[in-house]
């Protein structure tokens, strides 16, 4: 979802191409996702059915000849969503709490579980800590975001391994 | 692999009173790399450190550091070794009061010997390398918690150990002050080719580190070493 508003933001300061749209959305937020051509074309097509997005045509043929502009509603629209708090995900465990919960009760080790689980989170955290002493601004703020999440996640992984006992008498019981 | 570690723990066992810190703890550490000794409160991390370091002596188990054996050593012995091959950083505390931030920096190498004028020269390189060359005339005390802890980095590098053991070096700063002191302290320390044991119960502080290893219930569950 936030791909269309991404590009709908980039048109705010003016009218752009597709490949150009595409251009600057991978420098400005892409990193380690680019967007392929066809993303941004059917984005584009789906705006302009919403009214989002309006089209000024170049003469010529082909896709490229396509300006998008936006529109006093794709205004509306991007001011809305930048201005909405995003939804907190609370519930990111969940799966590794599932593999927990079954470990205990198929009789597997769930340390085991758990410490696989912390060397790869420590191992992400390294590389990001790599990335952001070797960056700029805008790489050091993406990885700070993505590395304060994963401290989130060690934190109940500590946790619960010091509460492991105590979950693994509530299942049995 | 035929490469020897620098500094190695065998089987470690410390208690005090009823309470078992060390309860056969064994490590490896190889020389130049950062390992991040992670664990709760309680866990024994901390005194394994100690006991690495030669500052608390286990009740058995072995210490090596550079094929030599810590606990067959004297207390002159020991001594030597930690001011001539260690540097240490703690959470507070480790600097001199009275002293300026470079006459602090500058101790380590006035006590082996270096002259005065050669041990300033030196300590103004390194307070320039930790980006704190401006509190350089003032006392620790007149200094930011921040500053005040690069300075200390600053004291443990000076004398270009083989080993710095860092406990909590962050402990008592802000996240983004505890994040500059780690950068400019492993860069440094990667630089001279220095050995770190870092304690840190933070996860975003381990992961300035080459690999981790957790101490539980004084245990160390060490992680693969891969070159």
């Amino acid at each position: 979802m936030s791909v269309s508003f991404a590009l709908l933001g980039l048109l705010e300061n003016g009218p752009r191409h597709g490949y150009d749209l595409k251009r600057t959305y991978d420098d400005t937020f892409g990193r380690d996702r680019e967007l392929h051509y066809g993303q941004v074309y059917s984005t584009m097509a789906r705006l302009l059915k919403n009214g989002l997005v309006e089209v000024e045509a170049e003469p010529g043929v082909g896709p490229d000849r396509k300006r998008y502009a936006i529109t006093d509603a794709g205004v509306t629209d991007v001011a809305e969503w930048i201005g909405r708090a995003e939804k907190p995900e609370p519930y990111l465990q969940s799966t590794l709490y599932t593999k927990v919960v079954l470990a205990l009760m198929t009789g597997r080790d769930a340390t085991d579980v758990l410490d696989a689980q912390r060397t790869e989170h420590l191992r992400l955290m390294r590389e990001l800590t790599r990335r952001k002493s070797g960056g700029d601004i805008a790489d050091e703020l993406i990885c700070d975001h993505a590395l304060f999440h994963l401290e989130a996640d060690l934190r109940w992984l500590e946790l619960t391994a010091a509460r492991l006992d105590r979950l693994a008498s509530r299942i049995r019981s | 692999m035929t490469e020897q570690p620098l500094l190695t723990a065998e089987d470690l066992r410390l208690s005090f009173g009823e309470t078992k810190a060390l309860d056969g703890a064994s490590l490896h550490v190889w020389a130049g790399e950062v390992v991040a000794l992670m664990g709760s409160s309680g866990s024994g991390k901390s005194t394994l450190l100690h006991c690495l370091a030669g500052i608390l002596t286990p009740e058995s188990g072995r210490v090596g550091y550079a094929g030599r054996d810590l606990s067959a050593m004297s207390d002159t012995e020991r001594s030597a070794l930690r001011r001539g091959e260690f540097g240490f950083v703690f959470q507070f505390g480790q600097l001199v009061p009275e002293l300026t931030c470079r006459e602090n920096v500058a101790l380590p190498l006035r006590l082996t010997g270096t002259g005065r004028r050669e041990a300033h020269r030196t300590a103004t390189e390194w307070l320039e390398r930790l980006e704190v060359a401006d509190v350089a005339d003032k006392r620790p005390g007149q200094a930011s918690g921040g500053q005040g802890q690069r300075v200390a980095v600053a004291r443990a590098l000076v004398g270009r150990p083989r080993v710095v053991f860092a406990d909590e070096p962050t402990g008592a700063l802000d996240s983004l002050n505890g994040e500059l002191v780690m950068k400019l302290f492993i860069a440094a320390a990667k630089e001279t080719g220095a050995a770190v044991v870092l304690v840190t119960h933070e996860a975003r502080v381990a992961a300035y580190s080459d690999r981790e290893a957790i101490v539980r219930d004084g245990v160390v569950r060490e992680q693969e070493y891969v070159r």
